[in-house]
């Protein structure tokens, strides 16, 4: 049995979880990554994705993060999400909006840094959209 | 010197006053509740956050790739003012404390020869500026259809103040809101937020862990992700706090103005029954001098 420590996942409006678990996987920016206890510290930023746990119970948990960041230390892992949900909480309607706005956002994009920055984010929302429909 | 009668129906109305302000003193109790809760929810965040911003800091050592966000223009020619209060009275002096100190500043600045920029959060707030000051104010943000707070209504007025700063609107950028330290104390406070304290947020660093991480994109990259989302926080905790703040200051504004009915109603009661009285004795001396004059 693997090696459990403290995983926090933290938005703005409340703590969504704080428990000891086995691993995590986290959609950083640069590529999912799994943190396991004694990982070395790492800073990342994550993007729109799913956020799957491991508890000590053997129990596995999946919540929808949209951006934030990944505070890892060997002895824990904090997630501050922007807005998180669980899997099974997802509102359709309220992703679907999302992405409306994202594409709005890239239509409107005035030059060419805020449009590549905003058509990424619609690509990763899509993505993450494709996924939860499958799942 | 009323008659019997309207003081009967100034007792009723005093009554009926009464009953409004003790319903209105629950509701704030109830709802005071939930806001002192979604405070607290919303602490954890902002205090990883604060740490996650020290972290980083420490890591560039304040260094060239700052954000302009995080070191500001290096001028203070434009201020701007994000002025955030209720959007109904009836909360005793909690509005006009927070327009009150927003005001001496601008006040200050003005005479200081600063340019002066005002976006109001709230109605009341707005109200009060705008008798003086209606010309600086760029903006209103409406809260008051909003029921339960979210995340979401800080980020889009933090994306505003951003996308304002962007356009080299403002050199400085102060938040105006009342801190809640109990529901009988709120403290009207003035925090800079643009640019952020990067001396005390590195001073917070060096006290805390010293692990060297590995940053995944580059720190700065992180940081220009991480500031406009520190302001989104700071604006979000600001209004939560207002929101108690809120709450708290009109529980003890309708409990004083429940009281003073109750103690209105003790006077007014009194004269009545001694007018009353006055009136009874009348009579009888009318009747008995009657008989006795046969």
């Amino acid at each position: 049995m693997a090696e459990a420590f403290k995983f926090e996942l933290v938005s703005p409006e409340r703590l969504l979880v704080s428990e000891q678990v086995e691993s995590v996987v986290i959609p950083g920016a640069e590529g999912e990554m799994t943190v396991m206890a004694q990982h070395a510290p790492v800073m990342t930023t994550i993007k729109p994705g799913v956020v799957t746990l491991k508890t000590v119970g053997g129990k596995e948990e999946r919540y929808v993060v949209f951006g934030g960041f990944a505070d890892i230390l060997p002895s824990g892992c904090t997630l501050l999400a922007e807005s998180a949900v669980a899997v099974g909480d997802i509102d359709r309607a309220d992703l679907a909006r999302r992405i409306q706005e994202a594409r709005e956002d890239a239509a409107d994009a005035k030059d060419d840094e805020t449009r590549s920055k905003a058509e990424q984010f619609l690509s990763q929302l899509t993505t993450l959209e494709a996924a939860l429909l499958s799942a | 010197m009323a008659s019997l009668k309207d003081l009967r129906n100034r007792i009723a109305s005093v009554k009926a006053t009464q009953k409004i302000t003790k319903a209105m003193q629950m509701v704030a109790a109830a709802k005071l509740r939930r806001a002192q809760e979604a405070a607290e929810a919303a602490r954890p965040y902002s205090e990883r956050m604060g740490a996650v911003l020290a972290n980083i800091t420490q890591a560039i050592g304040g260094g060239g790739d700052a954000p302009a966000l995080m070191t500001g223009t290096g001028r203070d020619d434009v201020h701007l003012l994000v002025v955030c209060t209720a959007e109904r009275g009836l909360c005793g002096g909690f509005n006009s404390q927070i327009a009150r100190l927003a005001r001496d500043h601008i006040r200050k600045l003005l005479a200081d020869g600063k340019k002066v920029k005002i976006i109001c959060v709230g109605k009341k707030g707005f109200d009060i500026l705008r008798r003086d000051y209606g010309s600086l104010i760029l903006e209103r943000v409406d809260l008051r259809e909003v029921k339960t707070l979210g995340f979401a209504n800080a980020d889009a007025i933090a994306r505003k103040v951003i996308h304002l700063f962007n356009e080299g609107g403002f050199d400085i950028c102060t938040l105006f809101y009342s801190q809640f330290k109990s529901v009988i104390s709120q403290v009207p406070t003035a925090q800079q937020i643009i640019p952020a304290g990067v001396a005390s947020a590195a001073a917070e660093a060096t006290a805390g862990g010293n692990a060297v991480y590995e940053y995944e994109p580059e720190p700065g990259e992180i940081l220009s992700d991480l500031i406009p989302r520190n302001i989104s926080v700071q604006l979000f905790r600001a209004l939560l706090e207002n929101a108690a703040g809120e709450m708290g200051a009109k529980m003890s504004a309708m409990d004083n103005a429940t009281r003073n009915a109750g103690d209105m109603i003790n006077k007014l009661s009194i004269t009545y029954n001694r007018q009353r009285q006055a009136q009874i004795t009348k009579e009888l001396i009318e009747i008995i001098s009657g008989a006795e004059a046969l």
